[in-house]
């Protein structure tokens, strides 16, 4: 459904690429999740494949229609929620929502609600409902809570029925009984309609409920595959060592033929299930041991950490 | 159409629906006009023999319609990573609709106040005729349009609301004095001269001036067909190459 092939973007007067040569292939009816720290690259790549940004190298497509050529194709099949909040606040639900339907060329133009022809108001009130608004369509959104705003900017990307909807860091600022709600949400709409989901996220956890997740970092890729897979090529196993004698332990790993780093304490890259193996081997005593498994949290925590430094 | 349309049913809702918003876009016009025009008229109307506060009164007239529009469409700088106008972005719209739909709506944001200000004036004895106030609401549209098509050229250049805000003391503040608003612009030195000829307000000004006094009454420095050609020309030019460089500097960041 999505596919990119070396894209790249460096911003006018920047001396690094923003996103620098990203390649991936995103199924149809999957739920995508691209993770990374803040500045890894996330929203320009969101930017550049729903068009509102030129890639500066690389190419890439959405449903076979080139992000570059055919924008106005790409447009149509796509639906994006925002980072910031897309909603205008002195305007009702239903203006939002009906003004986003004559963009998208679903319906010709109309003054007023009551004008719009029946089919419109027939499918704006099964959204109030489905959302349990109907009481409030008419109302400015200033008065909606946040939780509620996001869920109507979904159902307003909805409308045209996109292919694939790009969602960036929907969650950001909401509480976390929205944000549960929201979750739920999403899950039954992609069970309903089957479209693909695309999400940028900086939470671990948002993403760990993907079929896949790429984790960026400075605009490269630094992990891709199932969250599974993920969690196999990020979570270094090791055993922490050290003895009073270093220079001794040093040429005793070499000898044994294990695999380590550091200079005292000593990393010893063995999986839990060779490590007491490894160490009845070892003769030099030892002061310190330490068995390192870290969750995928942490070992995510990790790149983020490194990247913010 | 339906997408212009809908973005200047949007713009001009927008307007109706934001009440600070209205009372800072009238009370602006109404303030230069009741004591800058009154107290001019008051201190030097007397000796000039000519009515200060009506040539006031036109100039801030013009300059509120075309300024409206102009900032209204620049605006879209700021927009953009705003509200329901990301969306607008994102949609299978083309940017001239974009364009166009913005300089309708501003258009319509910039009658109220044409309108407020035109009473405001018959409440401060204004004298007006009822030809002079038909004539008027062609002209303002006229005068919203061109301002619009400003809007779009100064866009055009611009990268980030920032720039827009840096260079408002320098594209805006000085037309309001080259334009004639309040000062005459007549047997100027040279280089003033050139630089008033230069500020698009001006024209904007003159246009008004020409319909409320007429052609030959020595207060407009052009007449109504002259000062229709240069603001049909410059409107031509100020929308091909703002329009092209928008389109083109959108996605080139």
């Amino acid at each position: 459904m999505i596919h990119l092939e070396g894209l790249t973007k460096r911003y006018k007067k920047a001396d690094r690429n923003a996103v620098d040569g990203l390649s991936f292939d995103v199924r149809a009816g999957e739920f995508f999740a691209l993770l990374g720290p803040n500045g890894a690259g996330k929203s320009t790549t969101i930017s550049i494949l729903t068009t509102t940004l030129s890639p500066t190298g690389g190419t890439a497509t959405i449903d076979g229609h080139d992000i570059v050529r055919e924008a106005s194709a790409v447009r149509r099949i796509v639906g994006i929620i925002f980072q910031r909040p897309s909603l205008d606040m002195n305007l009702t639900a239903e203006e939002n929502v009906r003004f986003h339907a004559i963009l998208y060329g679903l319906y010709p133009y109309a003054p007023s609600y009551g004008l719009m022809p029946a089919a419109y108001r027939e499918q704006v009130q099964s959204l109030a409902k489905l959302l349990g608004i109907a009481d409030e369509i008419q109302k400015p959104v200033r008065t909606f809570s946040g939780g509620m705003r996001r869920k109507l900017e979904i159902v307003r990307s909805l409308m045209h029925r996109p292919k694939v909807l790009f969602l960036d860091e929907p969650t950001a600022g909401l509480d976390v009984p929205s944000r549960r709600t929201l979750w739920e949400y999403l899950t039954a709409i992609r069970r309903d309609s089957g479209t693909t989901i695309f999400l940028t996220t900086h939470y671990l956890e948002e993403a760990e409920e993907a079929d896949t997740i790429c984790i960026i970092d400075k605009g490269k890729v630094v992990s891709f595959g199932t969250p599974e897979r993920i969690k196999r090529d990020l979570v270094q196993e090791y055993v922490l060592i050290d003895a009073d004698d270093r220079a001794q332990l040093r040429q005793e790993l070499g000898r044994l033929e294990l695999r380590s780093d550091g200079d005292g304490p000593f990393r010893v890259h063995v999986d839990s299930r060779h490590t007491h193996a490894a160490l009845k081997a070892i003769d030099t005593p030892l002061t310190l041991v330490r068995t390192h498994m870290p969750s995928l949290e942490d070992a995510y925590l990790e790149i983020v950490g490194t990247a913010s430094e | 159409m339906s997408a212009i349309l809908t973005l200047a049913h949007r713009d001009l809702i927008k307007l109706l629906r934001d009440r600070a918003r209205i009372v800072s876009d009238f009370a602006f016009p109404l303030i230069f006009i009741g004591i800058l025009g009154t107290s001019l008229q008051a201190g030097f109307g007397g000796a000039t023999s000519f009515n200060l506060l009506h040539f006031v009164f036109t100039g801030v007239l013009a300059q509120t319609i075309w300024q409206s529009t102009a900032l209204g469409v620049i605006s879209l700088l700021m927009d953009r990573e705003q509200d329901f106008s990301q969306e607008i972005f994102v949609s299978p719209i083309s940017r001239y609709s974009i364009i166009f739909g913005k300089i309708l709506g501003e258009s319509l944001v910039a009658f109220p106040q044409f309108l407020a200000i035109l009473i405001f004036g018959l409440i401060l004895g204004v004298p007006f005729t009822l030809e002079k106030i038909v004539a008027m609401i062609p002209a303002a549209l006229i005068i919203a349009v061109y301002g619009g098509a400003f809007g779009v050229l100064v866009l055009s250049r611009l990268e980030n609301q920032r720039q827009a805000n840096q260079i408002f003391p320098f594209v805006m503040l000085p037309q309001f004095f080259l334009a004639g608003i309040f000062n005459p612009i007549q047997n100027l030195p040279p280089f003033l001269d050139i630089l008033t000829k230069i500020a698009p307000m001006r024209y904007a000004v003159d246009l008004i001036r020409d319909v409320y006094y007429g052609s030959g009454s020595g207060v407009p420095i052009f007449d109504l067909p002259t000062n229709l050609a240069i603001i049909g020309a410059e409107f031509a030019v100020f929308m091909v190459l703002g329009t092209a460089g928008f389109v083109r500097a959108e996605r080139n960041r």
